[in-house]
């Protein structure tokens, strides 16, 4: 499949589930159930995403493990991202270096 | 008119900040995914998400199918649907059906986060400007990533592509941290995702998400449903 059409079916549908509320529906959505859903979704999608998917983005278990634990504690401290992502990363380099 | 645009442009630049270094991660990650520079850039310039991007790219590097590549999408971005209903109440009159077209497009976690603090109703050249600095920051960042990763060593960019998911982490932690209940809905999401990944090998990774993210946060919508007072303290 061309990468062309990826990208087009991604970009319309993505652009589609954004302008079809702000065009067409008026009003709010009631259902307690499907709000708290929605609510849930970001942080549920985010996670599953990073796992199990950390462990091999360096291509290195040991190495990307390391960088998983120190994103862990770093983002636990509340560090912005910018700071947990570039820990996690320098923290996987060194012990590629060692490993 | 000219001074909302300007004031837009002014709120959305510590959003463009903030994108710089995660569409950095993002292009890095393209390369790392053998994608082209162009198609970085290509996907960064007409998605301007960050999650569904990521998906993206993993379904067009294990060759899914465009049927995994909508619902992944559907699933993810599905949180958009919501911040646009609930910006389409504030807009001002002056918002014609061609503005809300434009300004659809531009609808991200962050850019909603701004335009739904703000107390007076939103005008066109307001939300073009608020658009519009997040936009480049999250195209030239992707497009810095891409060359990063295409001229660095394999080994200084195989620890950058851990930049994007620690990012990810940096996201969700503190929420976490202060809501069992999104304790509860992420540690099962990234369970369901590993015995997935683990167990059921024969479901991709598009899949995957979807499963596990639907499926967590259904059972966190039944067993912890979340009161309008909680949502309203979320950006989302």
């Amino acid at each position: 499949m061309s990468i062309v059409a990826y990208i087009a079916v991604m970009a319309v549908t993505t652009y589609l589930i954004r302008v079809i509320p702000f065009v067409a529906v008026r009003g709010k959505i009631r259902s307690p159930f499907l709000n708290s859903v929605l609510y849930y979704i970001p942080y549920a999608v985010l996670s599953a995403m990073t796992f199990p998917a950390i462990f091999f983005a360096t291509g290195d278990f040991v190495s990307s493990a390391v960088g998983t634990l120190i994103a862990l504690v770093t983002a636990y401290c509340n560090l912005p991202l910018i700071v947990v992502a570039l820990a996690a990363s320098s923290g996987a380099f060194l012990t590629s270096l060692i490993v | 008119m000219k001074q909302q645009f300007f004031k837009g442009v002014r709120h959305g630049v510590p959003i463009m900040l903030g994108y710089l270094s995660v569409s950095f991660g993002f292009g890095v990650l393209c390369i790392r995914q053998n994608l082209s520079i162009l198609a970085a850039v290509g996907i960064s310039v007409t998605n301007l998400t960050s999650a569904g991007q990521v998906a993206g790219v993993e379904i067009i590097a294990a060759s899914g199918s465009l049927i995994e590549m909508i619902l992944c999408q559907l699933v993810i971005n599905l949180r958009y649907s919501l911040m646009s209903l609930s910006l389409s109440q504030k807009l001002a009159p002056s918002f014609t059906l061609m503005h809300r077209l434009f300004v659809g497009y531009g609808i991200t976690d962050e850019i909603f986060a701004v335009a739904s603090s703000r107390k007076e109703p939103l005008t066109p050249p307001y939300m073009y400007g608020l658009i519009l600095t997040p936009f480049l920051g999250w195209s030239f960042g992707t497009l810095i990533g891409a060359i990063a990763g295409d001229i660095m060593p394999a080994s200084v960019t195989a620890a950058l592509s851990l930049m994007l998911y620690a990012m990810f982490i940096a996201i969700i932690i503190p929420p976490a941290k202060k809501n069992k209940k999104v304790l509860l809905v992420v540690l099962l999401a990234a369970a369901l995702s590993v015995v997935i990944h683990y167990c059921l090998p024969m479901i991709s990774g598009g899949f995957a998400v979807i499963i596990a993210a639907l499926v967590s946060s259904v059972i966190g919508a039944l067993f912890f449903p979340v009161s309008a007072e909680e949502r309203g303290e979320a950006a989302s």
